[in-house]
C-alpha cells in the first residue's frame, strides 16, 4: 500500500467518524416533524448570542441547544411565532432577532438608506442644474459659420 | 469654500462614525431586564440540596447575583475580586447561581478558591439563567430592595467596574 492509498483511507475513516455526528442532529425530527419545522423556522430568525454570527437554529453552542429546547418547549405549548419570538427578547433584547421590528428606537434604521438615496438624488439635482447654468451657449459668429461649411464641404466631397 | 471642503468633511465624518462602531464590544448586548423586577425562580441550594432559595427572601435587601460555573476560565479571574469585597465590613451580600455544573464540581471550585457567597442557587439544566438571559458566565446582577435590577454585568467583574459603576450605585440603592 503506497502514501497516498493511505493517505485516502485516513480521510475515509476520518469522513466516517464525523457521520455519526450528522446522525443525532436529525433525530429530533422524529419526534413531531410539525413542531420541529416551526423550530426551524423560527430559530432560523434568530441569533444565537454566544456565536453572534450564528442562528439558532445553526449554533452547536450549548445554549443554543437549551433555548431550542426552551422554544420546543414553548411551540408545545401552542404558542405563535411571536410569542416565541417576545419569550427571547425580553430576555435577551432586540439584538437576537436577525430582523429587527418597526418601532421609534429603529425607524433610523428602516428609514436611513432610504433617507441617504433621497440626500444623494437631491445632490446629484442640484448638482447637475448647476452645472446646465455654468456652460452658456455662445451662437457662432457669420466667419465662423462660413469656415464650418468650407470645412463640411472640404470632408464630403 | 473649496469643492473638496465638503466631500472631505463627510469622508472624515464617515471615519469617525466607523472608528466608534470597531471600538464598541459586540459581546456587549444591552440587557432588557434592567430596570424589570428579577425574574423569580426556586431551585436548590448548591450545599444543601434540600433546601431552595428564591430572590424573593432577599427583598428589602441591596445584593448582588453572580452567575458563575467551575468550568468557566473567566471565572476564575473575577472570584477572589468578589472574596476580596465580601471581606469589606461594608459589602452587601453575593448570591451565586451556579450556573450548569455538576454538584461536586461546584463545590470543588469553592472549596479550592474560597467561598464568598451567602449561599449558591443551584440551576442545573439552565433554566434561571435563561429568565435572566444569561449568555456568557459569568454574568452579575445589582438587585434593589424592591428587587429590580438595577445593573447587570456581562464578563468578569474588574476592579475597574465594580469600584466605578457597582459600588456607587450601591451607596445610592442603599440609602
Amino acid at each position: 500500500m503506497n502514501a497516498s492509498m493511505k493517505l485516502l483511507l485516513a480521510a475515509c475513516a476520518a469522513l466516517s467518524l464525523s457521520l455519526p455526528l450528522h446522525a443525532r442532529e436529525a433525530a429530533p425530527l422524529a419526534e413531531d416533524p410539525v413542531v420541529e419545522k416551526r423550530l426551524i423556522e423560527i430559530s432560523e430568525e434568530l441569533r444565537c448570542l454566544v456565536c453572534q454570527n450564528e442562528s439558532l437554529a445553526g449554533s452547536q453552542a450549548e445554549l443554543a441547544k437549551d433555548l431550542r429546547e426552551e422554544v420546543r418547549g414553548l411551540i408545545k405549548e401552542g404558542k405563535s411565532d411571536s410569542e416565541v419570538k417576545d419569550f427571547l427578547v425580553s430576555r435577551y433584547g432586540d439584538f437576537v432577532l436577525y430582523r429587527p421590528q418597526v418601532k421609534p428606537t429603529t425607524y433610523l434604521l428602516w428609514a436611513g438608506p432610504f433617507l441617504l438615496l433621497f440626500i444623494g438624488l437631491f445632490a446629484l439635482v442640484r448638482f447637475l442644474k448647476q452645472r446646465s447654468k455654468e456652460v452658456v451657449d455662445t451662437p457662432l459668429s457669420d466667419e465662423e459659420k462660413k469656415r464650418a461649411e468650407a470645412l463640411l464641404k472640404e470632408v464630403q466631397s | 469654500m473649496n469643492k473638496f471642503t465638503l466631500p472631505l468633511i463627510a469622508f472624515i465624518a464617515l471615519i469617525a462614525l466607523l472608528a466608534v462602531g470597531l471600538n464598541l464590544n459586540p459581546r456587549e448586548v444591552p440587557s432588557p431586564l434592567v430596570g424589570k423586577p428579577a425574574p423569580d425562580f426556586s431551585v436548590p441550594q448548591l450545599h444543601t440540596p434540600d433546601a431552595n432559595f428564591s430572590p424573593k427572601e432577599m427583598l428589602g435587601k441591596v445584593w448582588l447575583f453572580n452567575v458563575w460555573a467551575s468550568w468557566c476560565v473567566s471565572c476564575r479571574e473575577e472570584h477572589p475580586i468578589i472574596v476580596e469585597y465580601t471581606q469589606r465590613p461594608d459589602a452587601i451580600p453575593v448570591i451565586g447561581l451556579n450556573y450548569k455544573d455538576k454538584r461536586e464540581d461546584g463545590l470543588r471550585w469553592l472549596t479550592r478558591f474560597g467561598d464568598p457567597y451567602v449561599l449558591s442557587a443551584f440551576d442545573l439544566d439552565g433554566r434561571v439563567g435563561i429568565n435572566y438571559g444569561v449568555y456568557g458566565v459569568p454574568e452579575t446582577y445589582l438587585i434593589d430592595k424592591a428587587g429590580v435590577i438595577r445593573f447587570k454585568q456581562i464578563g468578569p467583574i474588574t476592579p475597574k467596574v465594580l469600584e466605578e459603576k457597582i459600588l456607587p450605585l450601591v451607596k445610592e440603592l442603599s440609602k
